[in-house]
């Protein structure tokens, strides 16, 4: 077939990009060519809108030991032991085959960890879905919570962590991210960077099928109405062959016969023979006909852009081939020699003998258009007026019930306890906590780690939304007595051609790279997505932010289940009062519009590094962080894991109950200390310039607001871990 | 008292059950499906996880595996052998247990804390148990044990039935069956009552740090009747 610009408009590549390959290229492509070309060049490989903005994040720190641009990020936690971590989305194959979209999201990232030689640890997810109410979203959260599971509880690593969101802007565009944590020894860890001529490269796991074609294209494609069509282009996994993979590549990378290893992931053989390649600055030269095919007759232009799952590439030491062919012979998975590294710094494709493509590697690599997208600013939208007279016509105890039933409040252990979180018998803090945490196997340490996204804060105001964001993070880690260390971001938007979605993703980086480096939390991996729009209507910008931190001793993991009764309840931080923006004004006041809540770096960093003091010194007996639904909420959620009740005092400060009990006023945390420990407590945090208020103390079941009972705790929890189940039946 | 763990390809807590069998001071080695002999042991252990991805049916391919004859020899001559989860699909693949385990009945994988009431003492696993109900935690999607009329009278006839699902007081009812079991069964035991397959983990609460620790009960009490 002659290639010519429709068909490489058809592969997804716009006509001046076209020109520009035939440029480079002095000629024109061949089909397979144009293919490689597509791939790489593609959003999803070259981050092409991305690149220039991702340039300026906060990568640094002591901890780390790799940032961006490697497989995943990789940090130090002491004693040799190190964790490699990064999220990846699969939003666009999860919503067009829910099942398998979601779990290959997750063989993809634990193939990115297992590739460093970690072994992984602990898996979380973050999942947007559309309106309760929308026709797809049940199907949907069915399809990917079982595809989580399916792939997850089969390889056995803890699933310890997520967040399930709701929101109408993900009816046609569901957004499905995968983080994996992985440990490793830090004097142990494979990289893609090949190096040395003439090395054998080695490829290994299931054979490659006719699946995934152009699933990179596909990922940075805008649906339409046929997207039913798409099918055909998502991967089908298997677990199975994953944890055999695992368990051989770990053994394999147990002595010194690896140079480099990549996984196949987006663009299969054709992104990581080139990656591997360009970073060695090699060339490389590869027999298609010795790749294990599992359908017949496949051709180069196939072969290459396979997007078929549980598969590696490795450049290898000379004369190792035998000892790790015995290796994959053991575990049953496929291995081939299937071409060598050369000094022609060109990819060399050879099929039945004929030399079927020939380009230089920075053509795909260095030179894969980078673009300066126009962009606009979002202004910080005007404060809201509420009106006092409708606030004094709401029930409380109506508006109680509402918020901790409410899609994005409730418990979804519904979802959770169909993920396996207790195998390898580590996991310390399971889902349903503010972090997961796993211990180092074998050690006194532990790992904590969170998930995070704020989508309506990100669309109110970009740049607030971004710093938000990165502080809940850290909160979250905060919360359960980790030092923060360092985080990895999935960054999902809409179209970056329209320059309100490109302005989005500018500013949300912005905002993310200021809390970043405020708080000395440094951006170690990530993963860009964007196209995520439907018939021209985009999702609202979601940035998720994974964090990762460090306890010391395990045994100080700090948990936000209220103890015992008579405690005192504090409220670590300043609430001002703001509704706007805020969960209650939302769904009780149906006001979408307002500004986000500030943020104010310095008491985040502030308040967050003394509750960890307060921790230290083992005052708190548990902590939990304010976020969505603001006191009352992060209070009833301690209670009803603690099966337990509060009496709130009456405030002091706010003349409005709905303001002091539901605004979403950042840098606060609820912890419960003993009596004849408040005044220790207090010291420190006058010491260190600390705000707090006394909320309340713990009761044996009742819920008391201004000196009446309420709830019983009882009640309060039917509410709270009812509403999934129920939509769900 | 010698143990031995053996891994499938797909299995997941091999490593789990080698920390807990070690913990409460088993000798244990880690045995590999294609091997030929067992080697000495007093306890065989068949662990959790996918062996074979649970193609084909749960436990059907591990059953038909090398060192599965080896397994059968070994309790045929009255060796003690513990299948877990993945496990005790594989004893019932074998026809070493009887039942079959199917998809459980809410069609969804299910990872929680339960509590089972030990039912029969009369064997090495359960003998001087010092709590009868024990907190325990299961993570399957085939769990629901089910089996013929004549089967379940013999089980129950010969007191081979090893623990029921229960509520944390000792209730015996549908509310406390996780995953549609016939009678609340949790495992069994073989008619001589040195084989036990039970779908809850008693590897993972084996730490006040993680699930629980009736898990430790479980062990130790092994360990004590050899």
């Amino acid at each position: 077939m002659e290639v010519n610009e429709k068909i490489a408009v058809d592969h997804g590549l716009k006509p001046d990009e076209y020109k520009k390959i035939c440029d480079l290229l002095k000629r024109v492509p061949n089909l397979t060519e144009l293919g490689i070309f597509s791939a790489m060049w593609n959003e999803h490989c070259s981050y092409k809108s991305s690149r220039l903005h991702l340039k300026k994040l906060n990568t640094r720190g002591k901890k780390v030991i790799q940032g961006p641009g490697e497989n995943a990020g990789v940090i130090d936690i002491g004693d040799d032991d190190a964790i490699v971590f990064k999220i990846e989305s699969h939003n666009h194959p999860s919503f067009i085959e829910p099942y398998q979209g979601a779990a290959t999201g997750v063989g993809g990232i634990m193939r990115d960890v297992f590739t460093m030689g970690a072994r992984p640890i602990a898996n979380l997810n973050s999942i947007h879905f559309g309106s309760t109410q929308h026709k797809k979203t049940k199907n949907l959260l069915r399809g990917v919570v079982k595809g989580i599971g399916g792939y997850g509880n089969c390889i056995g690593v803890p699933t310890i962590g997520g967040q399930t969101c709701f929101d109408q802007s993900y009816n046609g565009n569901i957004l499905v991210n995968a983080m994996t944590l992985g440990l490793v020894n830090k004097n142990k860890i494979f990289y893609s960077k090949a190096a040395g001529i003439n090395k054998p490269v080695i490829y290994v796991g299931s054979k490659t099928g006719r699946d995934g074609i152009h699933g990179a294209s596909m990922a940075s494609a805008i649906f339409d109405d046929k997207i039913e069509e798409k099918k055909p282009t998502v991967q089908v996994g298997d677990p199975f062959t994953e944890k055999l993979l695992l368990e051989a590549c770990l053994e394999l990378m147990s002595d010194k016969s690896i140079i480099a290893i990549q996984d196949m992931g987006a663009a299969g053989l054709t992104s990581s023979s080139i990656e591997m390649a360009s970073k060695g600055n090699l060339g490389i030269e590869l027999h298609l006909d010795k790749v294990p095919c599992r359908e017949e007759k496949m051709t180069p232009y196939e072969i290459m852009l396979s997007e078929s799952q549980e598969r590696m590439l490795i450049v290898l030491e000379n004369g190792k081939e035998d000892s790790a062919k015995k290796i994959f012979d053991k575990w049953n998975l496929d291995f081939a020699v299937i071409g060598k590294t050369t000094n022609s710094k060109n990819i060399e494709l050879y099929f039945e003998k004929e030399k079927v493509a020939n380009v230089p590697i920075k053509f795909l690599a260095n030179e894969a258009p980078m673009y300066d997208r126009p962009w606009k600013k979002t202004k910080l939208p005007q404060k809201i007026k509420f009106s006092n007279n409708e606030l004094k016509k709401l029930k409380f105890n109506d508006v109680i019930k509402k918020m901790i039933s409410h899609p994005n409040i409730c418990s979804k252990q519904w979802i959770w306890e169909q993920y396996d979180h207790t195998v390898m018998g580590d996991t310390i803090q399971k889902p349903g906590g503010d972090a997961g945490v796993v211990r180092v196997h074998g050690t006194n340490k532990a790992v904590a780690s969170s998930v995070d996204s704020s989508a309506s804060y990100c669309y109110a105001h970009p740049f607030t939304g971004g710093k938000q964001v990165v502080c809940e993070a850290w909160r979250n880690l905060v919360s359960v007595g980790a030092e923060p260390i360092a985080i990895t971001n999935c960054l999902n938007f809409g179209n970056p051609e329209k320059k309100e979605n490109m302005g989005e993703f500018v500013e949300c980086i912005d905002g993310i790279n200021e809390a970043s480096k405020y708080l000395n939390f440094p951006v170690v991996s990530g993963n860009v997505s964007f196209y995520n729009e439907t018939k021209d209507k985009g999702i609202k910008p979601t940035p998720t932010i994974g964090g990762v931190g460090l306890i010391k001793d395990y045994k100080n993991l700090m948990t936000m289940k209220f103890k015992s009764k008579e405690n005192l309840v504090l409220v670590i931080g300043k609430t001002e009062g703001n509704l706007d923006q805020s969960i209650f004004a939302n769904v009780i006041l149906d006001e979408k519009k307002g500004p986000p809540p500030e943020i104010n770096l310095f008491n985040e960093k502030n308040n967050g590094e003394t509750v960890l003091k307060l921790i230290k010194e083992k005052l708190p007996l548990s902590v939990h962080d304010v976020s969505l639904g603001g006191i009352m909420i992060g209070a009833l959620k301690m209670c009803i894991v603690g099966n337990m009740g509060i009496k709130f005092y009456k405030f002091k400060n706010l003349t409005n109950i709905y303001q002091y009990f539901f605004s979403e006023d950042q840098g606060r945390y609820i912890i419960e200390v003993e009596k004849n420990n408040l005044k220790k407590v207090e010291s420190i945090l006058k010491k260190n310039s600390v705000h707090f208020d006394l909320l309340g103390e713990t009761t044996d079941k009742e819920i008391i607001i201004n000196d009446e009972p309420t709830f019983t705790v009882d009640k309060v929890t039917e509410f709270y871990k009812g509403w999934l189940y129920k939509y769900m039946s | 008292m010698n143990s031995s763990v053996i891994i499938f390809p797909g299995s997941n807590c091999d490593r789990d059950m080698d920390v807990a069998l070690k913990k409460f001071g088993f000798k244990n080695k880690m045995v590999w499906h294609d091997d030929n002999e067992l080697p000495k042991s007093d306890l065989i252990v068949l662990p959790g996880g996918f062996s074979y991805g649970d193609y084909l049916r749960c436990g059907s391919i591990a059953g038909k595996s090398k060192i599965i004859q080896s397994v059968i020899n070994f309790a045929n001559s009255g060796g003690l052998v513990l299948g877990i989860c993945n496990g005790f699909q594989i004893l019932t693949e074998t026809g070493l247990l009887k039942g079959v385990l199917q998809q459980n009945k809410n069609i969804e994988f299910i990872c929680k804390n339960i509590f089972v009431k030990v039912n029969s003492s009369e064997n090495k696993f359960f003998e001087n148990i010092n709590k009868d109900i024990l907190e325990l935690h299961i993570a399957h999607n085939e769990g629901n044990f089910f089996c013929t009329e004549d089967e379940l009278k013999s089980l129950e006839d010969n007191n081979q039935i090893a623990a029921y699902y229960c509520s944390s007081d000792g209730k015996i009812d549908d509310k406390s069956n996780p995953n549609g079991a016939i009678k609340n069964i949790a495992g069994i035991f073989n008619e001589k009552k040195n084989i036990l397959g039970m779908m809850p983990h008693p590897e993972r609460m084996i730490d006040q740090s993680l699930s629980g620790e009736d898990g430790s009960i479980f062990f130790e009490n092994l360990l004590k009747n050899f």
